[in-house]
């Protein structure tokens, strides 16, 4: 092996090791996997969310599956927590929404409209 | 589908022993069945420390701990929190109030650890070299072959502070001059694996989870010592750390980073593996030598030191695991951050085999001047049972026992030096009220002679000596004389002996006449063992009045020696008690009298 060769290995097993253990994980991406969420599609969404993110070497983000979130009207449901935006479940999310949430929600810090569902519960209750 | 989680499994000695294997063949099968492949990466890692909650797995990204599992949780792991995302709740670790911690990061054993020697061990697959090239392996052997010479990598090393992890803490630098120094037309290099203290561990778990850093540092070693071959010297009793090591050589071997012309660079350097037959003394570095060379394994007289004369009289650095497992970090984050980890003059972190009557026994990692008590209290969770604290051995057969007034030394060498034990290899055996001191010494004395080379008098004589006069002592006919007389030994052994076995020997017996002398004096003048281990100095009787006659200390007693009538007070026959301690610890009712 040259040294070439073993700096392109360590390159391309970084972002996977990073997904693993890594340093900066400030957002956070909640898929909602319940029996709903994945019958509407969660698997799709979250492997959208996956790919998207691979793509574009965003490696300060945390995806992460948790059980309904009680929408199950509006499956897939997907929340985004990250500094300078406020917590936002956003409903029906399919592949291309994910794909749109990385696009403008993570990299340019605007909101997608149209699939804005609910803040978290725990903000409301806090407000009140 | 994508890669998600990934699911973590100990394979480490521990865990494997409590069927951790089992644990990851199910949880591949059960993936495999829920149709996640490809979506699910199952891991089998080194050891994640918390070897006493073992086996240990770790699903990511959500990083919750699960404790204690068994292979038939694999089907409910996958299931429940993989496919559903519910975290399986009754397996994750409760702390000791009993809160549910989720993550690593909500238990304490974790808190006060730094984690360099064992930066891989539980995170990477000890057996695939490109998740270890993906941690920033072969970084730093890297950056030596092409941007360092030899002279700079030691005065790196020199600027890290870095000394002997073996025990004796002699600075690595400095070793590696001396050997660099020597005139020779081949030099060695030689890892040092030979660990035997009881207890200890550190070695085997670094060379499980990451086997890896230990060859780049050796290869490291060599190109600043101009070496052109290593030896592994490790006991034939850890086979799993010798499988990884041979599996981590012949990927470093196919992959061009050991062997001729290691990445293009011109150096050569190879290792092999030499097996040590487990005696105790050749992990002493001159009687390690002549076990390589295929002699009996005995120490020989310094000077000359292996750095000028070693294996085959040519210069040899001999180093051991966990120091080698330093020197990649060192080289790639460089001596000025190692140095500003830990004290004055001990830097960088210690691991520690953490056992004995402690809640959190396992594998820890601390910085140089960390105190005991944080070790036994704040990672160790304290003592089990509830019990109180007595002391703590630490360094093995060769360190000394620390008395509770030693709980707020910060750990590094000078300090246990100063108060008479040593840091040895790292082992920390925690004594509880319970525990007998003369008792524990004698084991500890017991193992020394046993492992005596019997080369030299003062070590082969004066550890028999010192044995028959504890074991005199544990029998109720020590005399006060004793006791001088086992300093007198004592202090000749450390002067006389041909080595640190023989040198260290008296160790545990010194330190513990300074500072347990008041239960030495109570097995000698009131033939008295407070913790009654010392079996010849206890009776056990039936107190009548207390008991009632439920016949239970009857039945569990192995020699049945204790009669009477059901709902009557029970006698034990003194002539055939054997002192288990079975009939004391079935009552119920208090009603069994030790003294």
């Amino acid at each position: 092996m040259t040294l070439q060769e073993l700096r392109a290995m360590r390159e391309a097993g970084q972002k996977a090791m990073d997904r693993r253990v890594g340093g900066d994980k400030s957002i956070e991406i909640i898929v909602g996997m319940g029996t709903c969420g994945i019958a509407a599609g969660a698997k799709e969404t979250l492997d959208a969310f996956v790919n998207e993110l691979n793509s574009k070497d965003i490696r300060n983000v945390v995806i992460k599956q948790v059980g309904c979130m009680g929408f199950c009207h509006s499956e897939p449901t997907v929340e985004i927590r990250m500094d300078g935006m406020p917590d936002i479940i956003y409903g029906n999310v399919d592949p291309e929404t994910a794909r749109k949430i990385v696009h403008s929600h993570i990299l340019e810090k605007k909101l997608v409209d149209k699939h804005v569902f609910d803040r978290p519960s725990k903000d409301i209750v806090k407000e009140k | 589908m994508a890669l998600n989680n990934f699911c973590l499994v100990c394979g480490g000695t521990g865990c494997e022993s409590s069927k951790a294997d089992d644990i990851f063949k199910n949880l591949r099968t059960a993936v495999e069945a829920h149709g996640l492949t490809g979506q699910v990466q199952v891991v089998k890692t080194g050891c994640f420390g918390f070897c006493e909650k073992g086996p240990i797995v770790k699903i990511l990204p959500d990083e919750s701990f699960y404790v204690e599992v068994k292979p038939e949780d694999a089907e409910k792991i996958v299931a429940e929190h993989l496919v559903k995302g519910r975290p399986v709740k009754e397996l994750l670790y409760k702390t000791a109030d009993q809160v549910t911690a989720k993550t690593e990061e909500d238990i304490q054993f974790y808190q006060k650890q730094i984690r360099i020697v064992l930066r891989n061990c539980g995170i990477i697959n000890p057996e695939d070299v490109q998740e270890y090239i993906a941690r920033d392996g072969y970084l730093g052997l890297e950056k030596v072959l092409f941007e360092m010479t030899p002279q700079q990598v030691i005065d790196e090393v020199k600027k890290s502070g870095l000394r002997g992890r073996g025990g004796a803490g002699y600075p690595t630098w400095l070793k590696w001059t001396n050997t660099s120094k020597t005139p020779a037309d081949q030099r060695y290099v030689i890892c040092n694996a030979d660990e035997g203290d009881p207890g200890a561990y550190m070695d085997r778990s670094t060379l499980e989870g990451d086997p890896h850093s230990v060859l780049e540092a050796m290869t490291i070693a060599g190109y600043a010592q101009g070496a052109t071959k290593g030896f592994i010297y490790i006991r034939a009793e850890y086979p799993l750390a010798i499988h990884r090591l041979e599996v981590a050589m012949k990927q470093s071997r196919e992959m061009g980073l050991m062997g001729k012309n290691i990445l293009g660079s011109g150096f050569d350097f190879d290792i092999e593996i030499r097996l040590g037959a487990g005696a105790f003394v050749c992990g002493e570095e001159t009687a390690l030598i002549q076990s390589i060379e295929g002699k009996r394994g005995m120490p020989v007289p310094k000077p000359p030191f292996p750095s000028v004369s070693g294996l085959w009289g040519k210069p040899t650095s001999i180093n051991n695991v966990e120091t080698y497992a330093n020197i990649p970090v060192i080289i790639t984050k460089g001596g000025d951050w190692f140095a500003s980890i830990g004290t004055a003059t001990s830097k960088g972190t210690k691991v520690f085999a953490l056992t004995g009557a402690i809640n959190n026994s396992g594998l820890v990692e601390v910085p140089m001047g960390t105190t005991l008590r944080e070790i036994v209290y704040d990672i160790g969770g304290g003592i089990k049972g509830g019990k109180a604290f007595k002391a703590v051995q630490s360094g093995g057969p060769s360190g000394g026992v620390l008395p509770a007034a030693s709980l707020d030394t910060p750990i590094d060498y000078e300090s246990l030096t100063k108060i008479g034990s040593m840091m040895g290899s790292g082992g920390l055996i925690v004594l509880c009220e319970s525990d007998c001191i003369v008792d524990v010494v004698k084991f500890y004395l017991d193992f020394s002679v046993e492992e005596s080379c019997g080369k030299c008098a003062p070590c082969r004589i004066g550890g028999r000596k010192l044995l028959n006069i504890l074991d005199k002592i544990t029998k109720g006919k020590g005399t006060l004389e004793d006791l001088a007389t086992m300093e007198q030994i004592g202090f000749a052994m450390q002067r006389a002996s041909l080595c640190m076995l023989g040198g260290t020997t008296p160790n545990p017996i010194l330190s513990t006449i300074k500072f347990f002398r008041e239960e030495y004096l109570e097995h000698i003048e009131q033939k008295k063992c407070r913790a009654g281990k010392c079996k010849d100095l206890v009776t056990y009787t039936v107190i009548a009045d207390k008991c009632i006659g439920c016949t239970v200390c009857a039945r569990k007693c192995p020699v049945n020696c204790i009669s009477g009538e059901r709902k009557a007070p029970h006698v034990i026959d003194q002539s055939k008690c054997i002192k288990c301690g079975a009939c004391f610890d079935a009552c119920k009712f208090g009603a069994i009298l030790v003294s």
